[in-house]
């Protein structure tokens, strides 16, 4: 408990941060008990209908009810974010600890990869994808962002146990006999824990980016309600120029507070890191 | 010297094959026969098809999908060499080509210019920020200033167009110049095209001024501890001088590294801010050939994405040695 103040008195932005993605996941898991999800259907209500008694952020152009819809979307949106970065850190994190624990053919290979990986835009080849499928899933799309969003935690980590193999305890744990694997695993893998948290955030948000913008550009899942896909049919329904401002809002604030909220936690995470890594050297 | 220019260059010559690979095979790895789709989708919008089998067999022969795989990939290097990329599905027979150059200046000009003042703006506020004798009412201007750059770029152009294009009407929010305008190289023209431009440069500007203000000052945080400030100091220099020619010129270098490393984030950007604006560049020719399944345009765009990211980081990478001398020194 006072660690956790203390925390939140060192870095308040983590705080913040922690608290925006946990109240809007909380309000997502709750949104069965605060609307009636149905409603976030095509067709289920009146099209247009500003906010209102029966509608609290009244209803969109194909017809949803817009605070049904944004209860619906925000979690599959962080969901998406959630699964590609997390197989975009396991992918990215196991290349990283090859390449920097064998070093080697194995790490030249590895590092060009990323380089060039890094070189062609993520937006190219999510569009190629986007246009080349039938149709567009939840799932395909974080499998297809995670897929470009590996690079940068290879590189964080790659960095990082090219620096811990060095430490004096790899080398008395080797004396000590422990295989390479053991090594990495009880030795490393603990070390390199809060730089994979920090990369897991940056994964995150970089993924949340990247299927946001594909789904701006009418490259999302047709079928299922997410934060980019509710801008999309708002844009694509005219709801600005409309002056139909609890259509296209609602799914952009919530966007700006995920992004705002990641965004203090992976400064708040950096910072933390990098305290230890002082307080360590 | 030499071998790090030539390092360089192999390196963007990888990058471009395999842009070129990508763009070539993933429309081929994905499941569906193209063929089959096109026909179903002429037949379901009740076109005239007659025999399907031979009609597949023609837009294979016509589309080379009949020859083996490398056939087809040499081809495909062959015509885009030739610049050749086909002609547009949903404006047959217009040019992909035609298409792509048409939005071009227009990314250009937009992309060009915001990412040069955002670099230039952001960097100097980020170096006032962290200096000592600077005005205090600069570094109040952090944080907003970071919030803002987390935020995706198409979302603050969404924002604007709402607050100055609809709430308060001052600006226009749509299109590349005025509607009706025909295009000439006078001033009406000129001042038209820049009234356009100044929402979506302004999301572009805002959405990245951050990042570069943020490295900048923590670039320049850890250039004052230097001792060559305190010998500059010493010496007697301006404070104005000791800024620019021993503080920002130091700190200056990782910046141009983050240019490079960001191209890619910022082409994405301003395509979708594009987008937002309907702003006739190729990031909203992208969108609508999107909307209209014209795969040649779609390709064509995207390749062309690619090679010019490709290109731009060439020319950075062989600008650095010129700021950096030890860069060419060390790879050497």
């Amino acid at each position: 408990m006072r660690r956790a103040l203390n925390l939140a008195r060192e870095e308040p932005g983590l705080i913040i941060g922690l608290v925006i993605l946990g109240g809007l996941a909380a309000l997502s898991a709750m949104a069965p008990l605060l609307v009636d999800v149905s409603l976030a259907e095509i067709g289920a209500a009146r099209p247009r209908r500003p906010p209102g008694a029966q509608h609290w952020l009244g209803t969109d152009g194909q017809g949803r009810d817009v605070l049904a819809s944004l209860l619906v979307a925000t979690p599959r949106t962080l969901f998406i974010g959630l699964l590609a970065g997390l197989i975009g850190l396991g992918l990215g994190g196991a290349l990283g600890l090859v390449a920097g624990w064998f070093r080697g053919a194995a790490d030249a290979v590895i590092r060009t990869v990323a380089d060039v990986f890094m070189t062609i835009p993520a937006i190219a080849v999510l569009v190629l994808v986007g246009t080349s499928v039938r149709s567009m899933s939840v799932a395909l799309m974080a499998l297809v962002v995670a897929g470009l969003s590996w690079m940068a935690p290879a590189r964080a980590v790659r960095a990082q146990v090219l620096s811990l193999r060095e430490r004096p305890w790899i080398d008395v744990a080797r004396l000590n006999g422990q295989s390479g694997v053991a090594i990495v695993a009880r030795e490393i893998l603990p070390n390199l824990a809060p730089y994979l948290a920090a990369s897991f955030v940056v994964a995150v948000s970089t993924a949340i980016l990247a299927t946001v913008g594909l789904e701006a550009l009418g490259l999302g899942p047709q079928n299922e309600l997410t934060l980019g896909m509710m801008i999309y049919w708002a844009q694509y329904g005219g709801a600005i120029l409309r002056g139909m401002w609890w259509w296209w809002a609602p799914p952009v604030l919530a966007l700006i507070a995920i992004f705002v909220a990641l965004f203090l936690i992976s400064t708040g995470m950096d910072r933390l890191v990098n305290v230890r890594l002082r307080a360590a050297s | 010297m030499w071998a790090y220019v030539a390092n360089r260059i192999g390196l963007a010559a990888v990058v471009v094959l395999i842009a070129l690979s990508v763009n070539f095979a993933i429309p081929r790895i994905m499941p569906g026969d193209p063929v089959e789709q096109q026909l179903a989708a002429i037949s379901a919008a009740g076109g005239q098809t007659g025999d399907m089998a031979e009609a597949a067999k023609a837009l294979r022969q016509r589309f080379q999908l009949d020859r083996p795989i490398w056939e087809q990939y040499l081809g495909y290097l062959w015509n885009v060499a030739r610049a050749d990329l086909g002609v547009s599905v949903a404006n047959y027979p217009q040019r992909v080509s035609e298409i792509v150059l048409s939005g071009l200046p227009w990314t250009v000009g937009l992309l060009g210019l915001s990412t040069l003042i955002s670099f230039g703006l952001g960097t100097l506020t980020g170096a006032l920020m962290a200096w000592p004798s600077a005005p205090r009412a600069l570094r109040l201007l952090a944080l907003p200033l970071v919030l803002v750059s987390a935020i995706p770029y198409f979302v603050i152009g969404l924002v604007l167009l709402a607050l100055l294009g609809i709430v308060w009407p001052i600006l226009p929010v749509a299109g590349g110049y005025p509607f009706g305008q025909v295009m000439n190289a006078d001033l009406p023209t000129a001042l038209g095209v820049l009234k356009h431009g100044i929402l979506p440069a302004l999301s572009i500007v805002l959405a990245s001024l951050g990042a570069w203000a943020l490295a900048m000052r923590g670039m320049v945080v850890s250039v004052l501890g230097e001792d060559y400030m305190m010998l500059a100091e010493a010496k007697g220099l301006t404070e104005r001088r000791i800024f620019l020619a021993y503080g920002v010129r130091n700190a200056l270098l990782p910046q141009f590294t983050q240019l490079a490393l960001k191209l890619g984030a910022l082409v994405s950007g301003a395509i979708l801010v594009e987008v937002i604006f309907a702003y006739p560049g190729i990031g909203y020719k992208l969108y609508v050939a999107i909307g209209q399944k014209d795969v040649f345009v779609v390709q064509g765009i995207v390749l062309l994405l690619s090679l010019s990211i490709a290109a731009a980081m060439l020319i950075l990478d062989l600008f650095y040695p010129l700021i950096d001398p030890r860069v060419a020194a060390r790879s050497s």
